[in-house]
């Protein structure tokens, strides 16, 4: 007997928007066992987890700034994976907008600059997260290079550069050393919303490009022309579609905006630029475009999601002592059951049995 | 009656629980960043330990809360407001990077007191602290200069910031003062805490031909290497001499302990106030693990060394300073280094063949 993956005939629509809560539920269940085991309370901790973030006001407005760089970046991405390229390399060009807004940032340090300085920041980072988002774009169109392994290994090279201009020549002078810029200039700042609070206008920024990205993919023929390159290459190719003309597109969108969420999170919540600015948010964004079904207004919520279980981490630390790691567990095993439930829509398992002949050919 | 009591009992319970969490109106809340995990066996190991002694001598009178692995960057102001936001009135903000972001919140609550490790921006309500370490790598450093036969010493730095810099002027001028030829090799991980890297680093160095390695870095990593390839090494921030029983000549060994009990008392009896606190040797402010694997005489030199610099008759930065390009320092502190010197400290000395990164 032998146990099979088999791709299932049909697909069901309900089954597939439904799967990431049947992960989340599965999650949660092996989480009560984990607090279980810990001999924490699971009903206590939960709500600590869940619950309490989103009673108070200041939880609220952490969780928008946390979820703010995720979303922007999983939009982007969402479109490469509909359109079937394969961006990994959002880290990479989430510092490389960074650097190329900062740039701006500190080269007008001290300087009666005006008002347009910010702007003009804002967008050097989503033309230079283009810009470095084509160069895999590109290699994969003309010479057939895995964007997978060009985009990725570039996501060091931006990391590295950051590290170099932020330890070398754009260092503070003041900063005893440290490996950051001064702090920027007001005028080179992302304007906080609430007057005491974090929260800023990049998640204005977010929603904006949510709703852009629900127009792009739902409204435009460009829309559908990614969606069907995805889903039915062979058919686009009878369309008419230019596949490779829309994975360059994809990358400069997704680039753009994974550019843009560095610039904003660097001169909005951390104020310089330093080493260390995104604890990963290029990647974690890849979950959260899965998790949100590649679909805008499911990656908003995704994103929301991910940045509650961060926050509740925190709180579960302060108020339980639940160990940071758990929060890490938790993470793992929400991306393994979405994983495993979006394999079980499309495929189901069966027992077929095997002849002793088939098993000895295998060698 | 009955009823009366437990309707009491209900507003009292629903008053602590307002109050975050467990009933403990009365019991001061002090609250711990950490920026490695409590595990790292090194630098925020220490702090846990001191943490848990904290505990062990007020416990009765406080309750502590610690929030583990929290990066230098954006999240740390978040993390440092949500201790306020649970009701700690002290929080100790324990790594460097720490700084903008403690001041940040500090200036948002003026009512709660904060410790900073290491840092140099100070506020009413933010008080700063650290150890003279260097003093311990002078003694080091002659112990190194003794102890090695190729006489190349290998140094793994993290950050080329003035607390690491003056370290390595340190261990240079208590090496020179027993072998002036003495040279250094010194490779930057660019992390406090990443056993990987640092482990590749000593890899790298004793190839190189250094014979011992020193580390500026927090995990064991370094010492298990040198322990396996039959080198000497020297281990950071805590004992590690289970990690190279044969390898680890002396530790320096950060002991918080006496100094969150000090402040903790302080702000218990409403006498807290914000200072700058750098303590050496003489107020035990670190230790020096038991010095090892090393012959009678050098131990006795490193015994007297640490005894004098304890008593303060001897400086590390004791003038003439003379630095890599043959220039003598300033001397602002009379017969050494101010302290302002030694905080900023930007420069190599003579006799270190390398340059500052970023320089």
């Amino acid at each position: 007997m032998q146990l099979v993956l088999e791709k299932r005939a049909e697909r069901s629509t309900t089954i597939a928007l439904i799967s990431p809560l049947i992960a989340i539920g599965l999650t949660i269940v092996t989480l009560c066992v984990v607090f279980a085991v810990l001999g924490k309370n699971p009903i206590a901790a939960l709500a600590v987890y869940f619950i309490d973030p989103l009673t108070d006001g200041y939880s609220l407005q952490e969780i928008a700034v946390k979820a703010t760089p995720l979303v922007m970046i999983a939009i982007g991405l969402s479109l490469c994976y509909l359109a079937n390229a394969w961006n990994i390399g959002a880290e990479g060009q989430f510092l490389i907008g960074a650097v190329a807004g900062s740039w701006l940032a500190v080269k007008t340090q001290g300087t009666d600059a005006g008002n347009w300085v910010l702007p003009a920041m804002l967008a050097l980072g989503a033309v230079a997260g283009a810009l470095y988002a084509l160069i895999p774009a590109i290699c994969k169109v003309r010479f057939g290079a895995s964007e997978i392994l060009t985009s990725l290994m570039l996501v060091y090279v931006a990391d590295l550069l950051l590290d170099y201009l932020v330890r070398g020549p754009w260092r503070d002078p003041q900063g005893f050393n440290f490996p950051t810029t001064a702090e920027f200039d007001p005028v080179a700042t992302v304007p906080t919303l609430i007057e005491g609070g974090r929260l800023h206008l990049g998640s204005i920024i977010a929603l904006f490009v949510v709703a852009a990205g629900a127009v792009l993919l739902g409204r435009t023929i460009k829309g559908f022309e990614i969606r069907v390159v995805g889903a039915a290459p062979r058919a686009a190719r009878f369309g008419g579609f230019n596949a490779n003309q829309l994975v360059l597109l994809t990358f400069a969108i997704s680039g753009a905006l994974a550019g843009l969420a560095g610039i904003i999170e660097v001169a909005g919540p951390v104020g310089h630029l330093q080493p260390g600015i995104s604890p990963g948010y290029g990647f974690t964004a890849i979950i959260v475009a899965f998790l949100g079904r590649l679909n805008p207004i499911g990656i908003l919520i995704a994103g929301l999601f991910l940045a509650l279980t961060f926050i509740g981490g925190e709180q579960a630390q302060i108020a339980m002592k639940i160990p940071l790691d758990v929060t890490k567990v938790f993470q793992g095993i929400l991306l393994f059951y979405v994983l495993a439930c979006d394999s079980l829509i499309l495929y189901r398992f069966r027992l077929i049995s095997t002849s002793p002949k088939v098993q000895s050919g295998a060698h | 009656m009955k009823r009366t009591l437990l309707a009491a009992a209900a507003v009292l319970l629903a008053g602590c629980i307002n109050s975050g969490g467990a009933c403990a109106a009365d019991k001061l809340k002090v609250g711990f960043i950490y920026l490695g995990p409590v595990g790292d066996l090194g630098w925020t190991y220490q702090h846990e330990l001191a943490r848990q002694a904290l505990v062990k001598e007020v416990g009765d009178k406080i309750e502590t809360t610690f929030l583990e692995n929290v990066p230098e960057g954006p999240d740390a102001e978040r993390a440092i407001e949500q201790l306020v936001r649970a009701g700690n009135k002290l929080i100790f903000t324990t790594s460097f990077g720490y700084m903008d972001p403690t001041l940040k919140v500090a200036k948002k609550y003026p009512n709660v007191h904060f410790e900073h490790c290491s840092g140099y921006k100070r506020d009413k309500n933010m008080s700063t602290y650290s150890a003279r370490w260097y003093q311990g790598r002078y003694i080091q450093g002659q112990i190194a200069a003794k102890m090695s036969k190729a006489g190349v010493l290998g140094y793994i730095g993290s950050f080329p910031i003035p607390e690491v810099v003056s370290g390595i002027n340190a261990t240079m001028l208590g090496a020179q003062t027993v072998n002036p030829n003495i040279k250094v090799k010194i490779i930057w991980v660019n992390s406090w805490f990443d056993p990987g890297k640092e482990a590749d680093a000593a890899k790298a160095l004793l190839d190189q031909g250094a014979d011992l390695i020193m580390q500026h870095t927090d995990s064991p990593a370094a010492m298990q290497v040198s322990g396996e390839r039959g080198k000497l090494a020297f281990g950071q921030d805590s004992e590690m001499i289970k990690f190279g029983p044969k390898a680890q000549l002396t530790s320096i060994l950060d002991t918080w302990a006496p100094y969150y009990i000090e402040r903790v008392k302080a702000e218990l009896a409403g006498t807290w106030k914000s200072e700058d606190t750098w303590g050496g040797l003489e107020s035990k402010m670190f230790e020096m693990a038991p010095y090892t694997n090393m012959p009678d005489d050098v131990k006795k030199m490193a015994e007297d060394t640490q005894a004098a610099i304890a008593a303060g008759k001897l400086h590390p930065f004791k003038c003439p300073v003379v630095a890599q390009d043959g220039k003598e320092v300033e001397c602002k502190g009379g017969d050494h280094l101010e302290d302002t010197q030694i905080l900023g400290m930007n420069f190599y000395i003579k006799g270190i063949d390398d340059k500052i990164p970023g320089k």
